[in-house]
């Protein structure tokens, strides 16, 4: 059965990684290379590598990085943070990210979408979307959540999907960095609506936003940061609350 | 385990297959890319990676005649993801033909399940040395979109909405459909269990 996974996130700046509490504030929690092998070996199911800086100040030297990492780690992991071109994500995969996750450059020119697809297939395009909840309506945003659009949360994971992504990252930014939960009701929407994996992000605080997530979100993986980095959740003990509360998980 | 045998990454321009070179590296061996014919052929191991799109990975296949040096190889041969799929009869992806080794068509998910699947799926049925040492329902990595249904060449199998082969052996050719390379310590024995294959056939 396929199981539902588990990915801590490493936010990266300048070569080091740091968690943002609703973005702002951020905090030094180690060596990317080092702590992407102690995740593997913990039972993540996968990384997440966002160079949270990139958006803001185009760093694009991300590469060495990526290739240290796939020289050390035997799960898949993803990049994201500043990817804008086809020639971007080229080299990133070259040197051995599975993945890549692009935000705001997908809504800037949805078209980079069918580009990243079609050259390199859907399997490694990830859209990451953030989105808030304004009078009722999700709205996307932009810039790391700091610049509000007109889009529709639902319209845009649509448009997406056609487009050719294989997975969405939603973190809606309502709950990212409260710890009060995931949103789970805007992801059991996106789940019932759309044919492609929904990665959750943003809120997890304790197991059980984990499973809810899964239950009632129906989200077929689930990601968080700062629970995992300051050890306030093991994963193994997370794995096997989720394992006994009947959701597949791979121990 | 032969310490120095030449171990060999086919390199068509498809994919991430500095992944496999690293993790060959991890188990303490050097492997090669090359797209060259000739340093193919003399291999001791070839492993046969892709990721993309069929269609066009065929298309570059013929383009440097490879299509035609990889069915005609003796020594063990592993097709990993869409390289397992280019060596089965024809791929619904891109209607292309493959390059004939496995008995078997590929089929695209079709049965309400999320596609792609993304994820660590179970494998089990395991009839191969390819899989010493690893139990019934092990977990291991998968991203697909399409698969190949059951047939006479499978070595193990994985449930999706469907049982499907997730890997495939005929003669000194094998295939697996998950990532051995992204699957953690049972990938790293998989690779393990192919490179301690006997040399040649």
């Amino acid at each position: 059965m396929l199981t539902k996974r588990i990915i801590p996130c490493l936010d990266i700046k300048n070569g080091r990684t740091v968690k943002g509490v609703n973005f702002i504030d951020l905090r030094d929690a180690g060596d990317p290379v080092e702590l992407a092998a102690a995740y593997a070996e913990k039972g993540a199911d996968e990384l997440v590598f966002l160079d949270i800086s990139a958006t803001e100040e185009k760093r694009k030297t991300l590469a060495k990085l990526v290739l240290d990492v796939a020289e050390q780690l035997n799960i898949p992991f993803t990049v994201g943070g500043g990817i804008s071109s086809v020639e971007d994500v080229d080299i990133l995969l070259k040197n051995g990210a599975d993945k890549v996750s692009i935000n705001s450059s997908a809504v800037k020119r949805p078209e980079l979408i069918n580009e990243l697809s079609e050259k390199f297939g859907s399997q490694c395009v990830v859209v990451a979307i953030d989105a808030k909840n304004i009078d009722g309506k999700w709205k996307v945003h932009l810039v790391g959540g700091k610049v509000p659009t007109d889009l529709d949360l639902f319209d845009w994971a649509k448009e997406v999907e056609q487009r050719g992504a294989g997975e969405i990252l939603f973190t809606s930014m309502d709950h990212d960095g409260t710890k009060n939960g995931f949103a789970d009701e805007a992801l059991a929407r996106l789940s019932e609506e759309l044919n492609i994996p929904i990665i959750a992000s943003g809120g997890a605080g304790n197991i059980q936003h984990f499973q809810n997530t899964f239950q009632i979100g129906k989200a077929d993986a689930a990601l968080a940061a700062s629970v995992f980095h300051f050890k306030e959740i093991e994963i193994s003990d997370l794995k096997t609350q989720l394992k006994s509360a009947g959701i597949p998980v791979r121990i | 385990m032969k310490e120095n045998q030449k171990i060999v990454i086919i390199d068509y321009g498809a994919g991430n297959i500095q992944s496999i070179k690293f993790a060959v590296q991890r188990l303490g061996f050097e492997a090669k890319l090359s797209s060259n014919a000739e340093e193919i052929r003399n291999a001791d191991k070839v492993i046969f990676p892709g990721v993309g799109e069929a269609g066009s990975a065929m298309k570059m296949l013929r383009s440097t005649g490879l299509d035609k040096v990889i069915p005609e190889l003796t020594q063990p041969v592993l097709g990993i993801c869409l390289g397992m799929q280019l060596m089965c009869n024809s791929s619904e992806e891109g209607d292309t033909t493959g390059l004939g080794i496995f008995n078997a068509d590929v089929k695209k998910f079709n049965n309400g399940v999320k596609v792609p699947q993304i994820g660590w799926n179970q494998i089990t049925n395991l009839e191969s040395p390819l899989f010493n040492t690893i139990e019934e329902g092990e977990y291991v990595y998968l991203v697909h979109s399409y698969y190949v249904p059951e047939c006479t060449d499978e070595i193990a199998r994985t449930e999706y909405g469907v049982n499907y082969s997730t890997a495939l052996h005929r003669n000194n050719f094998y295939g697996v459909q998950f990532h051995p390379e992204k699957s953690s310590k049972t990938g790293e024995q998989i690779l393990k269990n192919f490179l301690n294959l006997e040399l040649r056939s």
